[in-house]
């Protein structure tokens, strides 16, 4: 977060000092995009929460802990690809799920499927890349994901 | 406006919740919150960069370094660029698109996404912290090949579809 806010500033302070006027019409046409694409985001992330009340991480500790073999591949790639889950909340809970003895090949189906497969925020995604293109991603990134953790689980 | 519609029905509902103390609104309203947070600290900083790039880069010089032509080497810009951000992956949906319009190949753009998600070096140390250097190493190893083949995958599916990303 902070080396995105240092680069940013820098970034505008150099802009500014070689163009004014190329910095305030970039501003201006990044802000226009942003005004543009905030209803999306907006309600994208009312989904995730209804999604997290409806499916709370101790749920998905417990919905994954007990779990293990091609139903626990299942249930992990499922909940991967639902739920958003930004990294400082989904690589604590993998780590708790480790010491609860879940096997490390449902870890990476869950982490890979979790980062590469977005089903909430397919809405976004379809207005940039249209239906055919978005919905073709996440389901190659789906299979993709869970050969990965097939593969980490012959070597873990 | 009707883009509002569903966030207006959603407001008002949080407001029952809150003054009726009804516990799975306010649950809801809870996550929203750390969201929201989330959302709106790094969404106008990319937006800025994203605005800046617009006016300084020229299409010539992406074309160049990420276009069709550029080979190995500009899989190896579009993965750097991909690696050092930061932030969930629909943020990421606007800079493909930009990518994209000024030149930058179709596969390319689909390695920056699968870069983005997989390998960001600011959500890399976190989960060395948490799962291991050898767990991490092993995802990326792993991960790479596989993205790189959906790319070609997606760039050879869409070569002659007429493929654009659009400014929604």
């Amino acid at each position: 977060m902070k080396i995105l806010l240092i680069f940013t500033f820098v970034c505008l302070l150099l802009s500014l000092f070689f163009d004014r006027k190329k910095t305030f019409s970039g501003i201006k046409r990044g802000f226009l995009m942003f005004l543009k694409i905030f209803p999306s985001f907006l309600n994208v992330i009312i989904l995730i929460s209804i999604f997290l009340t409806l499916v709370p991480y101790d749920k998905m500790v417990k919905l994954l802990g007990k779990s293990s073999g091609v139903m626990g591949i299942t249930i992990a790639s499922v909940l991967g690809s639902i739920s958003l889950i930004p990294g400082f909340i989904a690589y604590p809970l993998a780590s708790i799920l480790i010491k609860y003895g879940v096997s490390y090949r449902i870890i990476a189906v869950f982490i890979t499927t979790l980062l590469m497969v977005g089903i909430l925020t397919l809405p976004i995604e379809i207005k940039f890349f249209g239906v055919k293109v978005s919905v073709l991603r996440n389901c190659l990134s789906f299979i993709g994901a869970i050969i990965i953790g097939l593969i980490i689980g012959v070597f873990l | 406006m009707k883009n509002y519609i569903f966030t207006s029905i959603f407001l008002l509902f949080i407001i029952f919740s809150l003054s009726s103390n009804f516990i799975p609104g306010i649950n809801v309203y809870k996550n929203f919150w750390i969201f929201f947070k989330e959302m709106i600290t790094y969404l106008p900083f990319m937006f800025i960069l994203i605005g800046l790039f617009d006016v300084w880069v020229p299409k010539e010089k992406v074309e160049k370094h990420i276009g069709k032509e550029s080979g190995i080497k500009g899989v190896l810009w579009v993965m750097l660029l991909a690696m050092l951000q930061a932030g969930p992956l629909y943020s990421a949906f606007p800079v493909a698109y930009l990518l994209w319009r000024k030149g930058c190949s179709i596969r390319n753009v689909f390695i920056y996404l699968g870069a983005f998600s997989t390998l960001k070096i600011p959500m890399l140390t976190f989960e060395i912290g948490f799962l291991g250097l050898k767990f991490s190493l092993l995802r990326t190893i792993i991960t790479l090949p596989v993205f790189i083949l959906l790319a070609q995958i997606m760039e050879v599916y869409l070569r002659d579809k007429n493929f654009e990303i659009k400014n929604p």
